[in-house]
């Protein structure tokens, strides 16, 4: 039957002392790594996962390239020592696959391939630590690398995943929850307000997936605020560094939306 | 709109949020588990107005703490630890004991680690009323989190945290209440750690928290003396160790370490199971584990090791060259240990005792024959003991004093009333007015040097076969919750309470809403007299087409049960109605059970009706299924019903639809057996009372079975199996349904064997409608109650049905056994059995009537439920039997005095000093012993009474009279049945 630990209890706690609406610790690293274009290394709360990007650049195989548009290669490396139990999985493990194909298919309609035609923009994604939520930190971590190659995007997207447990939605699930609660990743794009990408693997009642997937897309926009924060620090460090503080990309406009504009502008 | 936000975690703080451990799997491989947790500021200290916590609007704790207790003047609130719920959860619940509590987390989950009934007991009193307890998150709160060091075991880690805890509130509560300057500073009331653990009060003494062991706290509280009885027998590491125990000999093995057991467990070499007494022999017990087919024996005190009914234990498996037979002898407790001294002087009477026993189980296995041979084993260790409160007598031979007036403390001797527990010791100062008393004890413990477990009483019930006293330790010994329904669950009553009437007929009444108006047609119902929760009434009448339309009409009494209200959760907790003789203890509250929901004649009511169309050989043409309104035309007895079917001068429709239901229900009963249902026998007696205000017994009866009751039966299983299908197939992972596993075939072995040596009658058991026709002819032309006692014998040795969630079983196992039908559930009782309102739920939302409540999407909960409900159906069984049984002995009494009674009996099983007995006419079963040396031979089931002219040879089978007399034991004063054999021989002197 269920498991020894209580999901939630009376108090309204949650085994790692978290509330329903709370989500885990958020970090978010934009330092460069090698040689590639863009980077980051997000973790919520024990996932932790990082991302290079490397392109536009061109195709390295001609027959895939695209006349009009980027192509998008995601490639998924889980380490060994990732989970509790130490495994090694191959490129051709399924569940990586999936992984892969749902980083791409999020992806695919927020990049704005058109404007790198006949190139191809690599996303290397590797998991370093899990402790559930995985697709969730693959994807927000793709979104900042992304972000910080300076490819152009529609916005940030921004992932988070929800469960039911009896009739109460809890968001960002860690590991334990996600084994015992139905679950779903959401990802949206905050400004646009659409929806690209909603996985959901258990049977789950439609009236309480109506309820886990608003309060989703609500975390998802508070996360969004988030990766705003830490692109806008990494940004305003390298203006710094680079010794031309221009004024009027500080902080007294956070509360505009942002554009990719802004980053790319440097 | 709910606030989201995110829980930052400074990463300085890792040390103490984040834990990594590693666990090793069932498979031998090492997993690495990280573990982070969140602390926080924002854990509420539950004290009244306190000025630092932000929510403190639902605090419980009064903020001048309790001003009650003479040790603590300026006020306290106590924070116990684990050692406390666990050792003392009798006192925890009295109600004489509520001083203000702080229950931490820690210690919930140490209890709930610890034993799940406990950590039930404990949720239930945060809850109570009269209790103010308040919940602190102690691990969650950034000042109380505490880590484990190194080196420190857990148990060091948990103690050390209530003591910060405790010390936190302490400087809590002065910086929430700072001096105002220029008024005299208020004494601060004092949060104290109560706890036993002589280690942990030194310690937390050193660190300025201050503590009090339990006993000492109670000692001076105004009601010490009720409540000192309460606490549980110190542990002996908390007594000054007298020269008598320094000098007690260890009499059982120790048990090993749960990690060893564990360990062996799963690499194979030990097993694990319930732990089974065996209720003729005080020295055997078994346990049934997987891997063999016969349950393993343990046999002698040393082998069981202090195992109890219900405890969940880890054997060893002896060679097989040590395996034996089931002793074939009745071997009592009291007789065999009737002179053992309560008082511990264990060196002297020792020696006697185990020679005694030894002789006994010596003598058992004098003749060891290959056939019978079980595997046999010994307890070393315990998995999770199972102890709750029993019903005890006190045994009078235990006391020093009977003296009524002295409150001397004495060790005495308490006997269960269950004939599958040992005796418990236990020390009381109100030995001599308990006796004749039932009371509740509870097992404390049970040490290596002590002969019997230790306990301590609780609360008496009542004089001895005072009816009031007889039927609470009933539902107290199976477990059934009996208190009057609270304020809570009345107001999810309708607020017109009895006035309650179906609404006219009108598009915009919700009663009327997708209902359709059936109150023209011809409904009846038919019960047993007396009946006052009519669940369900029946119509049937020709169709133009020549097929017939039959209607099932369950009370609706979803409609007036709402999902997760008070009420909800209150039958669920109950699962079922309780029947016994003279009481019925409803799972709803009597307005519903009673009347509203009640299909009363001739008042409107709200039905959940199943309507076949049949052919006239009561084929299903189809079947629908709606809510409804009818009112029911008549009320029968099933007698009234047969009287009435078989008046040819009578015509009328309710007349001449009783007929059409009759034809049908013949028809599905012959074709449920061709389909191979079994006719299963139980012994079912009628009390007859007096008169309902004295409720005294004044015969026995069988229950007589009508034509009638078979008509209404069927049509209940039609009505079952067609809702069965149509809720699996609507909710293929929660639907509620019911199956019978078939019985494994090595649980016939033994009636095989005795049917082919005694009668040489062969009894296939390959399926169900083999064994059907099997039975079918196990007739003895001399007999005719032969074939019945043969039903009864088969029907003990299959499984008992059982409720579940059709997504947690395999699809093949769905079927029913005894009823031979692929899928089944239970629909029509929804008054008085839980998971028919779960399945009437299930039916409603499955025709689109309303939205199914979310809970019942969840397999996880509809499993929890069903456990409940299967559980409770259980013991709701054994206590409706154990009613009879003791109107049976009421009955008999009254008979003895007037003229002694003897019945005629069949043997069922023989042992080497003396027979089990059936008595079928008062469906008792009895034991006859025997003084005096008999032959006994176990192959062939016979004993043989030797005499000087001639011997006598009694088999299984055997009919035999006995005279049955009702005699109260001198000791404990519980009324026995006791039987003698008349003929063929009279065993008055053997
Ligand atoms: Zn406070």
């Amino acid at each position: 039957m269920s498991s020894r630990i209580e999901i939630l209890n009376d108090g309204g706690y949650r085994s790692d002392g978290r509330r329903q609406y709370e989500l885990r610790s958020i970090d978010i690293d934009m330092s460069p790594q090698g040689t590639a274009d863009g980077c980051a290394v997000v973790s919520h709360g024990l996932t932790q996962v990082q991302v290079c990007v490397f392109g536009p650049r061109e195709a390295r195989k001609r027959a895939e390239t695209l006349h009009d548009r980027a192509v998008l290669n995601v490639e998924v490396g889980v380490l060994p020592f990732s989970a509790g139990e130490r495994r090694r999985r191959g490129r051709a493990d399924r569940r990586i696959l999936e992984l892969a194909a749902s980083i791409k298919s999020t992806f695919e309609p927020v990049i704005q391939t058109s404007l790198y035609p006949r190139s191809q923009i690599d996303i290397f994604v590797s998991v370093l630590a899990q402790d559930g939520g995985l697709l969730q930190a693959c994807i927000n971590a793709t979104s900042v690398a992304l972000a910080s190659a300076g490819i152009a995007l529609g916005d940030l997207v921004c992932a988070v995943s929800g469960g039911v447990h009896g009739t109460f939605p809890l968001l960002d699930l860690s590991a334990l929850e996600e084994g015992d609660l139905p679950n779903v990743t959401v990802a949206i794009t905050p400004r646009s307000g659409k929806v690209t990408l909603v996985t959901l693997e258990t049977r789950l009642h439609v009236d309480r997936f109506g309820e886990v997937f608003a309060r989703a897309c609500e975390a998802g926009r508070v996360i969004h605020t988030e990766m705003r924060r830490a692109v806008r620090a990494r940004t305003s460090k390298l203006v710094d560094a680079m010794g031309a503080g221009t004024k009027g990309t500080g902080e007294e406009d956070v509360e505009r939306d942002v554009l990719m504009s802004e980053i790319n502008d440097f | 709109m709910v606030e989201i936000t995110i829980r930052k975690r400074p990463r300085t703080e890792a040390v103490v949020t984040q834990r990594k451990f590693f666990k090793k799997t069932a498979r031998g491989k090492v997993i690495k588990v990280l573990r982070e947790r969140y602390l926080r500021d924002d854990v509420c200290c539950g004290i009244h107005s306190c000025s630092i916590c932000a929510d403190s609007a639902s605090s419980v704790l009064p903020s001048a703490g309790s001003l009650n207790h003479p040790m603590f003047p300026d006020g306290h609130i106590v924070l116990p630890d684990t050692n406390v719920f666990l050792a003392q959860m009798d006192l925890m619940e009295s109600n004489l004991f509520n001083p203000p509590m702080i229950l931490l987390q820690t210690v919930m989950e140490e209890v709930r680690h610890r034993s799940l009934p406990l950590y039930n007991r404990l949720k239930a009193l945060v809850k109570a009323d009269e209790k103010t307890v308040w919940v602190f998150y102690n691990e969650y709160r950034s000042e109380t989190a505490v880590i484990r060091e190194e080196g420190e075991s857990p148990n060091d880690r948990n103690d050390r945290g209530i003591r910060k805890s405790a010390s936190w509130y302490n400087t809590h509560i002065s910086l929430s209440r700072l001096p105002v300057r220029g008024q005299a500073a208020r004494p601060l009331p004092m949060v104290v750690l109560l706890t036993d653990d002589v280690a942990n009060r030194q310690k937390a003494d050193k660190e300025g928290i201050q503590c009090v062991s339990v006993r000492k706290y109670v000692e001076s509280m105004k009601d010490s003396g009720k409540l000192l009885d309460l606490l549980s027998t110190p542990g002996s590491d908390d007594v000054e160790p007298t020269k008598a125990v320094a000098a007690r000999q260890v009499l059982y093995p120790d048990y090993l370490p749960l990690s060893t057991l564990l360990a062996g467990i799963k690499s194979g070499h030990l097993h694990q199971g319930h732990f089974n007494a065996n209720q003729y022999n005080y020295l055997e017990g078994n346990v049934s584990v997987s891997g063999f087919d016969k349950p393993v024996l343990l046999i002698g005190r040393e082998n069981m090791n202090r195992a109890v009914q219900g405890d969940i234990v880890a054997i060893e498996v002896f060679d097989e060259s040590e395996w034996k037979a089931p002793a074939d002898e009745v071997v009592d407790q009291e007789t065999t240990l009737k002179n053992d001294d309560a008082e511990e002087s264990e060196e002297e009477s020792d020696d006697k005792k185990t020679i005694a026993e030894r002789r006994v189980l010596q003598a058992g296995f004098s003749k060891p024959q290959a056939s019978a041979k079980q595997p046999t084993g010994r307890v070393i260790g315990i998995i999770k003991r199972n102890w709750r409160s029993y019903v005890c007598h006190i045994d009078s031979s235990s006391l020093t004093s009977s003296n009524a007036t002295s409150l001397s403390q004495q060790t005495v001797f308490a006997t269960p009333v269950s004939r599958l527990l040992p005796r418990i010791r236990l020390r009381t100062r109100q030995a001599p007015t308990l006796l004749g008393q039932k009371i509740l004890v509870t097992i404390d413990r049970w040490d290596r040097t002590s002969r019997y477990p230790e306990g301590h009483f609780v609360r008496a019930l009542g004089n001895v076969e005072s009816k009031e006293a007889e039927q609470e330790s009933l539902l107290l010994e199976f477990d059934v919750p009996y208190r009057p329904f609270g304020k809570a669950i009345l107001d999810c009553l309708p607020s017109e309470g009895d006035r309650w009437v179906v609404p006219p007929k009108s598009a915009s009444s919700p009663e009327w809403r997708d209902r359709e108006d059936l109150r023209d047609l011809v409904i009846c119902s038919i019960d047993p007299p007396g009946c006052q929760d009519i669940d369900d009434a029946l119509h049937a009448r020709p169709l133009p087409n020549g097929n017939i339309e039959a209607g099932v009409h369950i009370a609706d009494v979803s409609h007036f049960v709402l999902p997760d209200n008070p009420m909800d959760n209150e039958a669920a907790a109950r699962g079922t109605t309780v029947y016994l003789v003279d009481k019925r203890i409803d799972m709803l509250p009597a307005l519903l059970g009673t009347n509203l929901c009640s299909l009363r004649p001739r008042v409107e009511r709200l039905a959940f009706s199943v309507i076949w169309e049949l052919t006239p050989d009561a084929e299903i043409v189809n079947v629908r299924f709606t809510k409804s309104v009818i009112a029911s035309k008549s009320a029968f007895t099933y007698e009234e019903a047969q009287i009435r079917k078989d008046d040819p001068n009578l015509n009328d429709d309710t007349t001449q639809s009783i007929r059409l239901l009759n034809s049908l229900a013949r028809k599905l009963k012959a074709g449920r057996m061709a389909a191979g249902a079994l006719n299963l026998a139980s012994p079912e007696v009628k009390i007859q009372l007096d008169s309902a205000e004295s409720s005294d017994p004044i015969d026995v009866a069988q229950k007589e079975l009508r034509e009638t009751n078979s008509l209404v039966e069927e049509f209940m299983l039609l009505a079952n199996v067609s809702v069965a299908g149509k809720i699996q197939g609507a909710f293929p992972q929660t639907a509620v349904l019911r199956r019978h596993l078939p019985p494994p075939r090595s649980n016939f072995e033994k009636l095989q064997d005795i049917l082919q040596k005694r009668k040489g009658i062969p009894l296939d058991v390959s399926s169900s409608a083999v064994l059907a026709a099997s039975l079918d002819k196990c007739v003895d032309p001399s007999e005719p109650a032969f074939n019945t006692l043969v039903r009864i014998m088969a029907t003990r040795c299959m499984l008992s049905a059982e409720y579940f969630c059709s997504g947690s079983v395999a699809r093949d196992t769905f079927g029913h056994y005894g009823l031979a039908s692929p899928i089944y559930t239970h629909f029509t009782s929804p008054i008085r059995r839980y998971a028919d309102v779960l399945v009437h739920r299930q039916l409603a939302a499955a025709i689109s009537y309303s939205p199914l409540h979310a809970t019942l999407h969840s397999k996880a909960h509809v499993e929890r439920v069903l456990d409940v409900v299967n559980r409770r159906h259980r013991m709701a069984q054994m206590a409706g039997r154990a009613s009879v049984e003791f109107y049976v002995g009421l009955a008999l009494k009254a008979r003895g005095e007037r003229q002694g009674s003897t019945e005629e009996a069949f043997v069922i099983r023989t042992f080497r000093n003396g027979l089990a007995v059936y008595v079928s006419k008062l469906g008792i079963e009895g034991l006859v012993t025997f003084k005096r040396e008999i032959q006994f031979d176990p192959d062939a089931y016979t004993i043989t009474i030797p005499s000087s002219d001639e011997s006598t040879t009694i088999a299984v089978f055997d009919k035999v009279s006995v005279k049955i007399e009702v005699e109260k034991d001198k000791n404990t004063q519980r009324g026995r049945v006791k039987m003698t054999l008349i003929s063929p021989v009279d065993s008055r002197n053997l």
